[in-house]
């Protein structure tokens, strides 16, 4: 395969996609998740090395109680807390880890560019605190229940939100 | 005159200090306002930002052969193992092999990095209590480490060496041999500091029971490296889920029992020893052979995100590694070490003096670069 | 007193204050060189020869640096503060001899004299914590002044020791005394505790917690520049110089030295130089080895340790005198002490959980099974 040959795929808007290799601890997970979380309707996809489940924002911090408590998953680390920004919507992106059985997962809620408000999972972990903050610094995702939420990287004063993608990078100034 | 208050106790004021962004003994711009009664302090609020380059958000608007070099200056001091994890998460990615020697290479320079970094820290902490030697004995070290690293990879820190799919260039010809040499000076040196501070009784009374945290605060918070693992807590991303060719080496990983800084402190001084253990190990195994996949300069990795963790000698780092498929990521997220195990310090520090407060930022071995990205 | 007299009194002050320039001027290059070898590091070495000529750069420097006052010090103590610590320190060299002859004023109270004079310099400390408007300074200016107050006692009671011995505050009667063995020899204990309380007196390491670079930034010195921050660091070598001369007047024979006369006065004051320095250099020593103690446990070691000590050293002392017993008895309950509480400490080192045993190795079995 040339470059051009790639270049002209993506032209025509045909992405290879990544192929997955779960190992055997993600795909006894795959197995499992299903069966717990069903009540939230969790939407189950494997990525490249780890399973990932999309539920509703609102339901995030019942999910990560029976994650973290259910004597299978048991996700007692949180590993990363992260937002990324597609175009139409956010998502929040939690990455969980046990200490026991040494299996990790991803956890992913959208919330809309309008009202971007989720619960905080803060009563669970006491981790996502700083994680929290700067998803409302640099992308400005309001974690409700947390209780400080200071701009933690960004200056106070700051105006817009430089994690988005629409977010213009500010012309030379000279102070 | 001195008043009482209303429970008959002498009547004191609060007063905030302020361990402002500049400060010999924050290791980097961390701001801490600390409410002290006296000697203890009662509140403290932490700042952080002061060091926040962007770096996730530039990551979009570059290649991914130009990532390293923004990698390179997370963590500025173990420089190599931040570019490994971005490089393995790329690889995995795109399902890209990494020929043997080019492993090999990688292991033994990120094991080096990570005495680098630890010795670093030996000297710094002993500063911090306030012994003036053994940095001058920590740093003399590193030197000879950094002339080795330039020597491989013409550069003594930010180096660049590690690239998607192998290593820049092949090792000198003389390497074993400057390799051999080097691990018997490390060795002594390592002997040397330990002898002078470890055991010292006014440095044992300083750290010994200063800032500690039990097992499940610490999971809680998300810390990881040295400082989990000297609250009794084995977990290490090279023996729980083996990358590269660590599952090749004897190695063992230390733990501590009480959660204290001194258990922090002698937790790295060991993992020293066991570093220079896989180097010696690593340098008997390594095969000939290609030290790079040939893959273009434009790579254009398939949609998909793939998380990678990887072991520094601060603890874990992650890379959330979202593709769509064009030339650049469409998000880098970094999961650095520090900026969990930094989380922990307000519950650290309430209730324990001025002076300690410096000896427990210090045992948590925080680099700004990394907190603020 | 005539002309002469006090022109030979003007002139003897002049004389000490030369000296004692001269020697904080070689303390100075001294320390920078033994403590650079003693880290593998070379010290001065591009400020002339051997880099002899650092301290001279180093005084240059310091004059001419701009005098950064802000603008909400309390002016008065500021200014006074610098000379309340320097001029103590000066005072007691009125009547230090230096060899059998050589001394200003020769006072039957010498020794109360020195230690009324240099308890002083604390209140000039506390001055200079105060008026800088600073929370750091005034941190250390508390910290200073508790650290010094409560190591005068045992530094008084080791001082208190010898004086029992040689019946007399004279310290030239003092040195005389020590003619055929020196007070080192029949009071270790003396020595070990006028060592250790110096050194927490001269805030030095592993004593320096007022001036802790690390932690409160200089302490109470911290918004002293230039000139004025001269003065204190002049202050404070003066006084390593002054605690070094104690001790070797004191404990170690002064300017005696077995087989030479003791009357030359040239001999003399060499020897004393010799044994000064000698001491002066365990002082660096010292600083380059340890790290620092926290406050309270300074202040625990300093109440707890070094007081009972000094009054059990003061206790035997009057029991070795009442009875008569020779000198060698002495000597001995003295080291034995010393010998007890040493041990003491390395058992309470030890009742903790051994240190190496608190980091163990752990290898984590493979992994047999492949369940998640």
């Amino acid at each position: 395969m040339t470059l051009e040959s790639v270049a002209e795929r993506h032209r025509r808007e045909e992405v290879p996609q990544a192929f997955s290799a779960l190992d055997d601890k993600g795909r006894s997970l795959e197995l499992l998740l299903p069966g717990i979380l069903t009540e939230f309707k969790p939407e189950i996809v494997a990525t490249v090395n780890l399973v990932a489940a999309t539920v509703n924002a609102q339901d995030i911090v019942a999910v990560c109680r029976v994650a973290k408590e259910d004597p299978h998953l048991s996700f007692d680390y949180l590993m990363c807390l992260c937002v990324v920004d597609y175009v139409e919507h956010l998502q929040i992106v939690y990455h969980l880890y046990s200490t026991t059985f040494k299996h990790m997962m991803v956890l992913k809620a959208n919330v809309s560019l309008d009202e971007p408000s989720l619960p905080s999972v803060m009563p669970l972990w006491v981790g996502a605190d700083w994680y929290e903050r700067e998803g409302h610094d640099l992308f400005g995702v309001v974690f409700e229940g947390h209780p400080n939420m200071d701009p933690l990287l960004l200056y106070e004063g700051f105006e817009g939100y430089p994690g988005r993608r629409d977010y213009e990078m500010p012309e030379y100034k000279e102070w | 005159m001195v008043g009482l208050n209303t429970e008959g106790q002498l009547d004191t004021v609060q007063m905030m200090v302020n361990m402002g962004p500049q400060h010999p003994s924050t290791h980097g711009v961390f701001r801490m306002v600390l409410w002290v009664d006296g000697e203890r302090i009662v509140d403290l609020e932490p700042h952080i930002g002061y060091l926040h380059r962007g770096s996730e958000k530039l990551c979009e608007g570059e290649l991914y052969a130009q990532i390293v070099t923004l990698f390179d200056r997370l963590d500025y001091i173990s420089n190599l193992n931040n570019e490994m994890v971005f490089c393995r998460a790329v690889e995995k990615l795109m399902g890209l092999d990494v020929p043997e020697r080019a492993e090999y290479i990688r292991v033994i320079l990120c094991e080096l990095n990570r005495v680098a970094s630890h010795l670093l820290f030996s000297g710094t902490f002993g500063i911090d209590a306030g012994a003036m030697t053994p940095i001058m004995y920590a740093f003399r070290d590193r030197e000879k480490i950094q002339t080795m690293f330039e020597a491989v990879t013409g550069a003594r820190m930010m180096h660049n060496y590690i690239r998607i799919g192998g290593v820049k260039s092949d090792v000198p010809d003389d390497f074993p041999q400057r390799m051999g040499a080097l691990l018997r000076e490390l060795k002594q040196g390592i002997d040397e500091t330990d002898r002078l501070l470890s055991f010292s009784e006014i440095f044992l009374a300083r750290t010994k029971g200063i800032g500690v945290i039990d097992a499940e605060t610490a999971i809680a918070y998300g810390m990881s490296g040295p400082s989990l693992r000297a609250c009794g807590v084995p977990m290490d991303v090279r023996k729980d889920e083996p990358y590269s060719v660590y599952d090749r080496f004897d190695f063992g990983i230390p733990i501590g029992e009480k959660g204290d800084s001194w258990d922090r402190y002698y937790v790295r001084v060991e993992e020293m020893r066991q570093s220079i253990r896989i180097i010696e190990q690593a340098l008997e195994q390594m095969p000939d052979g290609i030290t790079i996949t040939p893959s273009r300069l434009v790579l254009r990795p398939p949609q998909g995100e793939v998380y990678v963790r990887g072991e520094n000698p601060r603890g874990e780092l992650g890379v959330y590694l979202v593709s769509n498929g064009a030339d650049k990521p469409y998000r880098v997220k970094v999961r650095p070490p520090s900026f969990c195990n930094l989380m922990a310090i307000k519950e650290l520090l309430k209730g324990t003096y001025i002076a300690d407060a410096v000896v427990i930022l210090g045992s948590l071995d925080i680099v700004l670069g990394e907190v603020d990205r | 007193m005539n002309a002469l007299e006090t022109l030979m009194l003007l002139s003897k002050m002049l004389g000490v204050l030369t000296g004692l320039s001269v020697v904080v001027l070689s303390l100075t290059w001294l320390e920078r060189k033994f403590l650079g070898r003693m880290q593998m590091r070379m010290g001065p070495t591009r400020t002339g020869p051997y880099g002899l000529l650092q301290p001279v750069a180093d005084a240059i420097k310091l004059m001419a640096k701009e005098d950064l006052l802000s603008s909400w010090v309390d002016r008065v103590a500021y200014w006074v503060a610098p000379l309340a610590v320097f001029v103590p320190t000066f005072m007691i060299w009125v009547t230090i001899p230096i060899a059998r002859d050589l001394v200003i004023q020769n006072m039957d109270m010498g020794l109360f004299y020195i230690i009324a004079f240099s308890v002083l310099s604390i209140v000039g400390l506390v001055m200079a914590g105060w008026a800088s408007s600073n929370k750091y300074a005034v941190l250390g200016g508390f910290r200073a002044a508790a650290q010094l107050i409560s190591y005068e006692i045992p530094l008084i009671l080791a001082v208190l020791g010898v004086v029992m011995l040689a019946q007399s505050m004279n310290l030239q009667e003092v040195v005389s005394k020590q003619g055929t063995v020196i007070y080192a020899a029949i009071q270790p204990l003396g020595l070990v505790l006028f060592f250790i309380a110096g050194l927490a007196e001269l805030g030095r390491t592993p004593f320096d917690i007022h001036p802790a670079e690390s932690e409160v930034v200089g302490g109470p010195f911290v918004e002293y520049s230039g000139a004025h921050w001269a003065v204190f660091f002049l202050a404070e070598y003066i006084n390593t110089f002054a605690i070094a001369s104690l001790t070797v007047l004191l404990f170690l024979g002064g300017w005696l030295f077995p087989g030479l006369p003791g009357d030359v006065s040239a001999l003399g004051v060499l020897v004393f130089l010799v044994k000064t320095y000698m001491v002066i250099l365990v002082i660096f020593w010292v600083r380059g080895t340890y790290p620092r103690l926290r406050i309270d446990q300074l202040m625990s070691l300093g109440w707890k340790v070094l007081v009972p000590l000094a009054f059990v050293n003061v206790i035997i002392t009057a029991v070795y005198m009442f009875y008569g017993w020779p000198d060698w008895s002495l000597t001995i309950m003295s080291t034995a002490i010393l010998v007890v509480v040493g041990w003491g400490f390395s058992r309470r080192m030890r009742t903790a959980p051994t240190p190496e045993y608190t980091v163990k190795l752990y290898v984590p079995a493979p992994e047999a099974s492949n369940a998640g």
